[in-house]
């Protein structure tokens, strides 16, 4: 059956309250209120897709997978950053249910905002594989890495890149140049990775860009990431050694 | 004219990734740029989940692998390009291993690999069961390194510039700002996914519309093996959300409304407590999706009000293989259908899933057109034929970005700068094409919606084109589409805002989507047999003496297709029965 068709067959409906913004028309936000059907298996992105297809072709927000794993239709949904499709309509019965863009990002328009800046970060944290002895030759097989050496870094590989944790930190609201939850977090999963071998570069990085000193351990990135990653976790550990690495720095100068 | 580079790749996938990063490598004074409507780590290979073969195991052999995927493609596959698909996809994998893919283990730290469909040894390897996730977000991160790769995040490309039978670059949409740009390239690479979205009920993600093969056709490069059209035989009803096939591969059942294990009926073999290879639950798609659909005819099926369904059964293989080995089944499982499968049955329907057809290429990705080149599911090279083996496809987007990747370097390498009259040429085609997207569309209040037509032209393929077709229903199937394909012409963009203009988006897909589900159905009724996913009930048998053939569609000036035969390359395996479970 097709959502429209689904649609069709729905009798009870819920209010979305939409944040629209026209960077062409509109000088500031402003909220858009729509009847849509109130179905058990609605989630939110379906609501916005009978939006855009039935009432408002204008509406604008991203969404690919609607399975929780590409990381597009992150949003503020009744005032917590979530991911649209994981979202169920039902769980704000009898609505109304408040539909803004993330915070913390500049707005491109309605729901869409400019995750630009996360991904001039990625980049500098060097997520990415780096060997001392620069790239081995794949020839000679696979690093061998134990079960235990996977469980190492896999929660920190889990991360969908959906910028929830962004829209809850308070820290990188106050400061953009807070490296942030995810950036910290992937660096995190190379440097405990067994086959990697970067950790003291990425850590470089991360103290010279005062990108990591920022976090208050607040805690909002963990609790609302969807795929448990823990980023606070990962900044705690990242610190810790940034303390310890600096204590040896001034015992040790480098070289030494 | 806008930006020039050397080599453009269109799509940000794990076959465009697999590219760029093979020329930045190899090639680090070339040009190179990447455009895709979404950002790298949004596209579709991210939603893959069992895995990707590739011979491994001691006991395995690439004459296994070879063997496998070409009877599993109904003798249809090209077999010098399915060799050189096996041979190379170990070390393709290999080298996802060296750039911290997070495969799977043995206890002693091996790479561990499972069981799939249609393959006689265990070589796929997995990383949990979101293998696309992972693979896709190790290429992407690993090509962040190369800062010289210049990336078009969110641009949509509306038409390739070709002239004198080769490419020159695109014309393309930045999102954000609604500027349209043209950008010139020596070589174009089309990685831009499949076309799930043609059908109403399918596993793909909402941006595969099949770009690339539209944008192929249009400029004059044949598509090939469209009516090749794949139905996993496990999707959740309702969201088309896939349960990956390596649910069965870890040993579970497909049941009936009596609880029955109706695979025995259909000559797939007989049921033993755990899976054996090429039997059963671990047939291949095509013939395990069709005896679902027989259980349904048969009404042995359950009614619900997304269609009827079959039950997936995991529950006897516990709590912590499912977590260790399918933890992403339970996830979606829990949150989607609101059921544990560690207690209870899975609904599942047939749903579609992949596109065997797609853009001809040569075993290098290279088109007809000069300096066009594609890869990965865009692309039809064709190691697939008429079916695919689970697990071949993210192998294929490796094996084949980077040759496609390899191939464009050196053609670059190969040709000269643009002529005058060649530029003049080029910057006409992209005003015409500026002025097209300005004035016929953009702003344009139409009578036509595109909501409609999109949901009209959904249904009228899942009736012409589903698991089982016939002449009539394609015939009238394709004359729907040309009545769409006219009230699509007086369809609108209502919205004139240029920022992040969705309603444009939509519209560029579905006129995709129409010339794409136009050259399914010409392929589907010129096919006058039954092979692999292609399956007619006027003419149940397959007929290596009419259609041992691939079928191109072109597209003719005037707006027309055409289809013309192309041998399929036999090699060493002569055609033969397709022999599962016994």
């Amino acid at each position: 059956m097709t959502l429209q068709a689904a649609a069709r067959e729905a009798e009870e409906s819920i209010t979305l309250e939409v944040t629209r913004y026209e960077p062409d028309g509109d000088t500031e936000p402003h909220t858009q209120s729509y009847e849509v059907p109130l179905r058990k298996d609605w989630t939110v992105l379906d609501g916005l897709n009978y939006v855009k297809n039935s009432l408002d072709p204008s509406l604008s927000y991203r969404w690919s997978c609607r399975m929780g794993v590409c990381g597009s239709c992150g949003m503020n949904v009744g005032g917590r950053p979530s991911l649209s499709c994981g979202t169920f309509l039902s769980d704000f019965a009898p609505g109304p249910v408040r539909v803004e863009p993330l915070s913390n990002f500049p707005v491109i328009r309605d729901l869409v905002v400019d995750i630009t800046d996360f991904l001039e970060k990625l980049p500098t944290v060097k997520p990415w594989i780096i060997r001392d002895d620069g790239d081995v030759d794949v020839h000679a097989g696979e690093f061998l890495q134990t079960p235990a050496e996977l469980d190492a870094y896999s929660q920190f590989s889990s991360c969908i890149n959906c910028m929830l944790c962004y829209s809850a930190c308070p820290v990188y609201g106050l400061d953009p140049d807070f490296t942030g939850p995810a950036a910290i977090a992937l660096a995190e999963r190379y440097n405990l990775d067994s086959r990697d071998q970067g950790a003291r570069e990425r850590l470089d990085v991360l103290i010279e860009r005062e990108g990591l000193w920022g976090c208050t351990f607040v805690g909002e990135c963990t609790r609302v990431c969807p795929k448990h990653v823990d980023p606070a976790s990962a900044i705690q550990r990242y610190k810790l050694k940034a303390a310890q690495e600096s204590v040896r720095a001034v015992l040790l100068p480098r070289g030494a | 004219m806008g930006a020039a580079h050397d080599v453009l790749i269109v799509g940000g996938g794990a076959a465009g990734l697999r590219a760029a990063i093979g020329i930045s490598q190899s090639s680090p004074d070339l040009d190179i740029a990447m455009i895709s409507k979404v950002y790298p780590m949004r596209s579709h290979t991210v939603s893959a989940e069992g895995g990707a073969a590739g011979v491994a195991a001691e006991d395995d052999t690439i004459e296994e692998h070879i063997y496998d995927t070409i009877s599993g493609s109904d003798w249809l596959g090209d077999q010098d390009a399915i060799e050189a698909f096996v041979n190379e996809a170990p070390h393709e994998l290999l080298q996802l291993e060296h750039w911290g893919c997070p495969w799977s283990r043995q206890p002693d730290g091996q790479i561990a690999v499972r069981a799939f469909g249609g393959m006689k040894k265990m070589r796929t390897w997995f990383a949990a069961d979101k293998t696309g996730f992972h693979l896709l977000h190790t290429l992407f991160q690993t090509s962040l390194k190369y800062s010289a790769l210049r990336r078009y995040d969110e641009w949509f490309v509306t038409r390739l510039l070709v002239d004198d039978g080769r490419v020159h670059g695109v014309v393309a949409v930045e999102l954000a700002t609604g500027e349209i740009h043209a950008i010139t390239a020596k070589a174009v690479i089309l990685a831009t996914g499949g076309c799930g979205k043609v059908f109403p009920f399918t596993t793909n993600a909402n941006i595969n519309t099949g770009d690339g093969m539209a944008l192929a056709l249009r400029a004059g490069a044949p598509l090939k093996d469209m009516e090749f059209v794949q139905y996993h035989p496990t999707g959740l009803p309702f969201t088309g959300i896939l349960i990956t096939e390596a649910a069965r591969a870890e040993g579970g059942w497909l049941l009936n409304k009596d609880g029955y294990r109706f695979l025995q009926d259909y000559d797939l073999g007989k049921p033993t407590p755990t899976p054996v290879l090429r039997s059963m639950e671990l047939g291949p798609r095509d013939r395990v999706s069709q005896a679902i659909y027989g259980e349904i005819q048969k009404g042995r099926a359950i009614d619900t009000p997304y269609g009827a369904v079959v039950n997936l059964d995991l529950r006897h293989l516990g709590a912590k293989l499912i977590d260790t080995k399918l933890p992403f089944v339970r996830e979606l499982c829990l949150k989607y259908e609101r059921i544990d499968p560690v207690k209870e049955l899975i609904p599942v329907r047939p749903v579609v899933h992949y596109m065997m057809g797609g853009v001809h290429t040569d075993i290098n990705g290279a088109t007809p057109i000069q300096g066009l080149y594609a890869a990965g599911e865009t692309a039809c090279v064709s190691i697939n034929g008429a079916n695919r083996l689970g697990s071949n496809s993210l192998p294929e987007t490796l094996v084949f970005g980077a040759r496609a990747g390899n191939a464009a370097a050196a053609y670059v390498r190969s040709v000269g700068d643009r002529s005058g009259a060649v530029e003049a040429a080029i910057r006409a085609q992209a005003d015409d094409e500026v002025r097209r997207l300005r004035t016929e569309l953009i702003g344009r209040d139409g009578s036509e919606r595109v909501p409609e037509i999109r949901e009209q032209m959904q249904h009228t393929m899942e009736t012409a084109a589903g698991i089982y077709r016939n002449g009539p229903d394609i015939a009238t199937g394709a004359g729907e589409l040309g009545e769409l394909q006219e009230r699509m012409a007086k369809a609108g963009v209502a919205d004139a805002s240029r920022a992040f203009n969705t309603e444009l988006t939509a519209a560029l897909e579905l006129a995709n989507m129409l010339d794409v589900a136009q050259s399914m159905l010409i392929s589907a009724g010129q096919r006058e047999e039954s092979r692999g996913a292609h399956q007619r009930t006027d003419f149940p048998k397959r007929d290596d003496t009419r259609f041992l053939v691939h079928q191109l569609v072109h597209r003719d000036d005037d707006g027309g297709l055409r289809t013309e035969h192309l041998p399929v390359t036999i090699t060493r395996w002569q055609p033969g029965e397709r022999i599962y479970g016994r």
